[in-house]
């Protein structure tokens, strides 16, 4: 029976011949033209300046330890919990001073006499910075349609995602945060927006208002 | 002080924190100089009132204290509450009954089961129905397994506001333990809604008794790993032995009742003084304190969380065959498939889902052993789908009382631990 | 909780005690005894109810209602317990919204304290003695009080398709 053997990984010997070859070339300047550019491509990444600060900030998240009430418990356990563990989106780092961080987690519901408090703590974080509002209740009141409660945080702040649930699972936020980094890459998805061509008034991106036009 | 002002608004705001004051101490004269005037004291012996304010990491849950420091020692604190105050009880005055206790378990958040407890029974004794003994063991076991999440999380806080982070990870990996159980049996890690006037939601799926037995297996190697982490840790021990003290007659006289009061050595625990929900049909020991510390009130709860076990595994070895919520059609939805068969299951289940179950007028108290102490709920009915007025008695609003006699004369280093001790819900606090 | 005749002896001794017109009435529904004062003499009969020879030395709560319809409005409840008996007993006190004073219990029992801020902060009653009268849950400098029954609820009505024309958003 006839057996050939051929390496899985390709020839490493003869490739890593060849790489010393092409190496000492380099080193003596000799490598040109086409040799050059592939020898290039191979070893540098290409990318505009925002994209690659916009994928050094998704990667590390410094969340507000801010917690306000049960959605609290549920960030904590991501925070905390072996099981949904934040620190493999590199959010792991919280601080608790807001000059230092760049994520605030609204995790709870938002009373009326709380609301200025966050509002200062919102002002004094540095830009960039983002909001989640976690839950129902920091998102629009929740079930608390009541004097003590804000309807919804982003009657006085700006809020990036909001995460339904009551309280949202840790998988939920984690999602959440996922959307965020999509949203800081400049790639925000925008779903049942974009499956449905449905935008509000004020938030039509350009493409779609030109679309439009183009209709017309 | 009887004859007030009448308006307490109109009092300027600085007067009326009576214990901020600016005043210099009396300096002792160091030893070998002349007398030292008054001129010559330095300013930092004057008593400086810091904010400790509502978003702080050690202060779990948005607790607003004015600390009133003398160099490092807190001479007095006085804790202002009220962010986190979500008008609850007035919610409820317009939600049916059923619906109430979603609204309820929000409160005290960490311990969501008793929340709906408390109300349940309200509820039951106002309509004098009788809970089946099913329904009552189901809800023993979820209660326990409630006030062990409630124990593990509240020390994995306290620990890592003193600095013992790994107790932080252990801790909440065990609590997802439970609520794996808990989203077995109901659907939902917290805030379950599994407690329902007159029993339980439904009956627990075919597997969960299993997994209870399992977890039951684990966690008393859990409890005695943390206890190895923490129990003979110096620092840990340094820095919860002797500190936080209150005497037995001071908690008593403030009211507070729950781990805090059983660590000062009172035995009173309203599972075996007034038993409530079948707890007479289990045997379990109350752990108390002796010295009434920090480090007493971390013990306490940890043979806490070891007796529910307890009780959980009596109850499972003991759980009853039969119904797992009231036969009351009034007050009870049918089962399903009575409603293709039978006219009364029907209409039954058309009021009770669209106006719900009327209560007769009448008002009524009744409190239960929350993992934080006494919890009580006083409901006023007034004969209509909708309670006229439901109350919480929560245990950590009357428990925040007896902070600033814990902390007087104490390092902040103790005052922190002595928050972390006294494990306030602000949920609850605040309602 | 003491039965119906334990009540009628507690309502006897607090009349010997503190004076006739101490006790408006006494009931006892569900198994749960109420003992009913007049406004005025609350600090006195519970400083007896404190002293008995059977003590009612705890409290565990001080909390109000409004009985809306029915006048005088606002009910402010004490839930006393005592621990060696394993009993609770309740004083309630009825007082209506045009002068809402009642003397305070904090000299009595220390716990009372953000109890009764409670009760003021939410109901309005102003407790006379009260060494620190100020809202506890709201904010301090915040008008009407909330779990009145004719405060209103608050909140923003849920809009749908066919009333949100109604509602001005935020950015008009």
């Amino acid at each position: 029976m006839e057996v050939t053997r051929t390496p899985v990984n390709g020839d490493q010997k003869r490739d890593l011949r060849v790489r010393q070859l092409r190496a000492q070339q380099m080193l003596r300047d000799e490598t040109a033209g086409k040799d050059l550019e592939d020898y290039v491509q191979e070893r540098l990444l290409f990318t505009t300046l925002e994209t690659a600060q916009n994928w050094a900030r998704k990667n590390c998240l410094f969340p507000l330890g801010f917690g306000l009430a049960c959605c609290a418990i549920e960030m904590i356990t991501v925070i905390g919990s072996p099981r949904n563990d934040l620190a493999r989106f590199g959010a792991e780092a919280i601080r608790f001073t807001p000059r230092q961080a760049d994520l605030l987690i609204l995790s709870g519901r938002v009373s009326i006499k709380m609301a200025p408090i966050i509002r200062r703590l919102y002002d004094q974080m540095l830009e960039p910075k983002w909001v989640i509002a976690m839950g129902a209740c920091s998102s629009t009141a929740g079930m608390f349609s009541n004097y003590a409660v804000v309807q919804g945080a982003d009657k006085f702040l700006p809020i990036d995602i909001y995460v339904p649930g009551c309280p949202p699972r840790p998988e939920a936020l984690i999602y959440g945060i996922m959307k965020l980094q999509d949203k800081i890459m400049g790639t925000p998805d925008m779903g049942w927006r974009e499956r449905y061509n449905a935008y509000g008034t004020e938030e039509k991106p350009e493409t779609a208002i030109a679309a439009e036009g183009e209709l017309a | 002080m009887t004859d007030g002002p009448r308006d307490p608004l109109s009092v300027p705001y600085r007067e009326r924190e009576r214990s901020v004051t600016m005043e210099r101490l009396d300096a002792e004269p160091v030893s070998g100089t002349a007398a030292v005037t008054e001129g010559d004291l330095d300013l930092h012996e004057e008593l400086f009132t810091i904010n400790i304010g509502p978003h702080h990491p050690a202060t779990h849950g948005v607790l607003r204290l004015l600390t009133t420091l003398e160099g490092e020692v807190v001479r007095d604190v006085k804790p202002i509450i009220g962010y986190v105050h979500t008008g609850i009880e007035k919610s409820c005055e317009d939600q049916q009954y059923w619906k109430v206790i979603t609204f309820v378990e929000r409160m005290d958040y960490l311990a969501y089961y008793s929340n709906a407890h408390v109300f349940c029974m309200a509820v039951e004794k106002l309509l004098e129905i009788d809970v089946p003994p099913r329904a009552e063991y189901l809800r023993v076991i979820h209660s326990e397994l409630g006030r062990i999440a409630s124990h593990l999380f509240g020390l994995a806080t306290g620990a890592l506001d003193m600095g013992a982070i790994t107790m932080l990870w252990w801790g909440c990996r065990d609590r997802d333990l439970v609520l794996d159980l808990f989203e077995m049996s109901s659907g939902q890690r917290m805030h379950t809604r599994y407690f329902q006037v007159g029993g339980v939601f439904e009956d627990i799926p075919p597997g969960w008794e299993a997994k209870v037995r399992e977890f039951l297996e684990i966690m008393p190697k859990r409890l005695d790993q943390y206890l190895a982490l923490l129990d003979r840790n110096e620092i840990w021990l340094r820095r919860l032995k002797h500190t936080g003290i209150v005497s037995q007659e001071r908690l008593l006289d403030l009211g507070v009742t729950g781990p805090l009061l059983r660590a000062s050595g009172h035995p009173w625990d309203l599972r075996t003084a007034m038993p409530y929900s079948s707890y007479a049909d289990f045997d379990f020991n109350v752990p108390i304190g002796s010295v009434g510390d920090n480090y007493d009130r971390f013990r306490v709860r940890i043979e806490e969380m070891r007796e529910s076990l307890k009780i959980v595994e009596q109850a499972l070895d003991g759980l009853p065959e039969g119904p797992y919520i009231t036969d009351d059609r009034k007050v009870a939805l049918p089962p399903r498939h009575e409603l293709a068969t039978s006219m009364e299951a029907l209409i039954h289940h058309f009021k009770l889902v669209t106006e719900g179950f009327r209560v007769p007028p009448g008002e009524t108290y009744v409190a239960i052993e929350s993992p934080r102490g006494e919890l009580g709920c006083f409901v006023l009915a007034d004969g209509s789908a909708k309670p006229a007025r439901v109350h919480i008695r929560d245990p950590s609003f009357a428990n925040l009382q007896a902070l600033p006699d814990m902390a007087r004369d104490s390092l902040i280093a103790d005052f922190i631990a002595c928050v972390a001790m006294l494990d306030p819900i602000l949920g609850g606090v605040d309602r | 909780m003491p039965d119906a005749t334990g009540l009628e002896l507690i309502a006897q001794a607090v009349r010997a005690g503190v004076g006739d017109e101490a006790v408006i009435g006494t009931s006892y529904y569900r198994e749960q005894a109420t003992l009913e004062v007049p406004p005025a003499r609350v600090h006195d009969v519970i400083a007896l109810l404190r002293e008995a020879e059977e003590p009612w030395d705890r409290l565990m709560s001080v909390h109000g209602c409004d009985y809306l319809p029915e006048e005088p409005r606002l009910g402010i409840h004490y839930e006393l317990l005592s621990m060696e008996r394993a009993d609770r007993l309740r004083v309630k006190t009825r007082i209506g919204v045009e002068d809402p004073h009642v003397p305070t219990v904090v000299d009595l029992f220390a716990g009372a304290d953000f109890h009764e801020r409670e009760v003021f902060d939410m109901f309005g009653v102003y407790f006379d003695g009260h060494p620190d009268m100020r809202r506890l849950l709201m904010p301090e400098d915040y008008e009407g009080y909330p779990q009145r029954r004719d405060f209103p609820l608050g909140g923003e009505p849920v809009m749908f398709t066919f009333n949100e024309h109604k509602f001005p958003r935020w950015y008009d």
